[in-house]
């Protein structure tokens, strides 16, 4: 599928609201080398939201949903949380799963859409935060992993339940207090990538969205893994900034913070050797391609 | 065969689904008014008749018509606005005909601008917001319609038409199955000649029949 196929009847154009014009318009659907650049010069896949002012959860949907390789023929999970408020108003397909049984139905959707669709490429991301993640999915989520299902798994990890007024959860750090949490976690953060990496995820990142670039390169990277190899994963810090006392504008420098070398959220990166295998053959694919390009574009000019 | 009739609302809070009142589909060639079954006709004079009748008589294209997923698509929406400049050109001075597109089905919640479009999962914001007191969906998938003939019977007293591509809706008060252009072609040819013999109501649809 590409833009070409997402077309308004002539008919009833003009009435159509103006956000669904730009989509089709200027959205990058089939563009090949859609990234986080695209940002602010074509139509993102992400209407108004209702996360709170500076909520880097945002900055972080805005990235991901701008580097997806291939949002046309993508379907995205989403669980109960912050998550749940924005997908209404993105522009990629979702499904709303029950809290924590999110990658139950992506290994179900991703064996159908494979069946349904053989002979297309259909990915399948899931999306949720740290207490569908790592406390009341948690066996869904290494199930998944263990039985090899080809999805990417994305953790959006702020430390705590934060659209429920800030309860404990396995990725909060040790002895943070919170609101509902009065007495300090008094256990460590559970180590999710290591049981990732050693549950069978072939490509796992740990990092901050403070940098888009770096967003950009890891989704296109655990969804190719996962679209070829078998299961990734991605634990991204998203601060929840009113949970941890910040105002609306601190919430990058908490991030830029927290991924420092000994911080907990220091870029950490496993990939398995077929993964590296297929990440250099991409590599070299893609720098064959702008080579190409900048051969064309010169005897253009010339 | 039931006693319940589907009429405009508001009916309560959660109305029944009018099938579990026993209300049954229309079979080829039939349509239903008000949960009685009928003949197409009928069903043409009658969904003028109310469009006619209403201050602000709307159509709802849903995304089956309003993408041009194929020729077939393309050409209903076509149709739609076809219906839509008929309506405009019958209606008299005061009454206020409106196309007000349903793109898809996300909850956009809480963000909807009732103005320029109307959602499924909460119908009522547009109609109230645009004192709709007569509407007709088209091209709106089977379940998104259910649902939103039961908010809207539930919450609002607006009288609604579904034109049905597959089997039709229980839950509208005026039903037509198996939509097509040249359907929909009747239905603004019905218009165009009940032109002037139809007075515009002055006050918001409360029973669910025309005189």
């Amino acid at each position: 599928m590409s833009k070409e196929r997402i077309q308004i009847s002539e008919a009833l154009y003009d009435i159509m609201p103006s956000d669904y014009q730009d989509l089709v318009k200027s959205a990058t659907y089939g563009k090949e080398d859609r990234g986080w650049k695209d940002i602010g010069t074509s139509k993102e896949l992400i209407e108004q939201h209702s996360l709170c002012a500076g909520c880097p959860e945002s900055m972080a949907f805005r990235y991901i949903l701008a580097s997806l390789p291939n949002p046309e023929d993508t379907v995205m999970v989403g669980s109960t949380g912050c998550t749940s408020l924005v997908f209404p108003m993105v522009a990629v397909h979702n499904i709303h799963s029950l809290f924590g049984n999110q990658n139950a139905i992506a290994s179900g959707l991703k064996r159908a859409l494979s069946v349904r669709f053989p002979g297309r490429v259909k990915d399948v991301v899931v999306l949720a935060g740290d207490g569908a993640t790592v406390d009341i999915g948690l066996d869904m989520t290494l199930q998944a992993w263990f039985r090899q299902e080809k999805f990417t798994t994305i953790c959006f990890d702020n430390e705590l339940y934060a659209n429920t007024g800030g309860q404990e959860s396995g990725l909060m750090q040790k002895g943070f207090v919170a609101k509902m949490a009065p007495v300090g976690k008094l256990f460590d953060k559970v180590r999710l990538p290591e049981i990732a990496r050693e549950s069978g995820c072939h490509y796992v990142v740990n990092c901050t969205v403070s940098k888009p670039s770096l967003v950009e390169k890891v989704i296109r990277n655990a969804v190719h893994v996962a679209r070829e190899i078998g299961p990734t994963y991605l634990q991204l810090y998203t601060p929840c900034i009113l949970e941890i006392g910040k105002n609306s504008m601190e919430g990058l420098q908490e991030m830029r913070d927290s991924e420092k070398p000994t911080e907990r959220f220091a870029y950490k990166e496993y990939i398995s050797e077929p993964a590296k295998q297929l990440l250099a053959e991409l590599a070299a694919k893609d720098k064959e391609r702008k080579a190409a390009a900048k051969q064309l574009a010169g005897q253009a000019s010339a | 065969m039931s006693d319940y009739r589907v009429l405009p609302g508001p009916e309560h809070f959660l109305p029944p689904a009018a099938a579990s009142m026993g209300i049954r589909l229309p079979n080829p060639g039939e349509a239903h008014i008000n949960g009685v079954i009928t003949s197409e006709d009928k069903a043409y004079e009658e969904a003028a008749r109310q469009f006619l009748m209403a201050k602000v008589p709307t159509i709802f294209p849903g995304p089956l018509v309003l993408w041009a997923w194929n020729e077939k698509a393309a050409k209903k929406a076509t149709a739609v606005r076809h219906l839509f400049n008929t309506l405009k050109e019958c209606v008299q001075s005061g009454q206020k005909p409106m196309l007000i597109p349903m793109p898809d089905y996300r909850p956009k919640y809480p963000k909807i601008n009732p103005e320029v479009e109307i959602n499924p999962n909460h119908p009522n914001l547009t109609i109230w917001h645009n004192k709709i007191d007569c509407c007709m969906f088209i091209g709106v998938h089977c379940h998104q319609a259910n649902l939103s003939l039961k908010i809207i019977r539930g919450g609002t007293s607006c009288y609604t038409i579904a034109m049905c591509a597959q089997a039709g809706h229980e839950d509208a008060m005026l039903s037509f199955r198996d939509a097509s252009v040249e359907k929909l072609m009747k239905l603004a040819d019905t218009i165009k000649r009940l032109k002037g013999t139809v007075q515009p109501r002055l006050t918001s649809a409360k029973n669910g029949v025309s005189s």
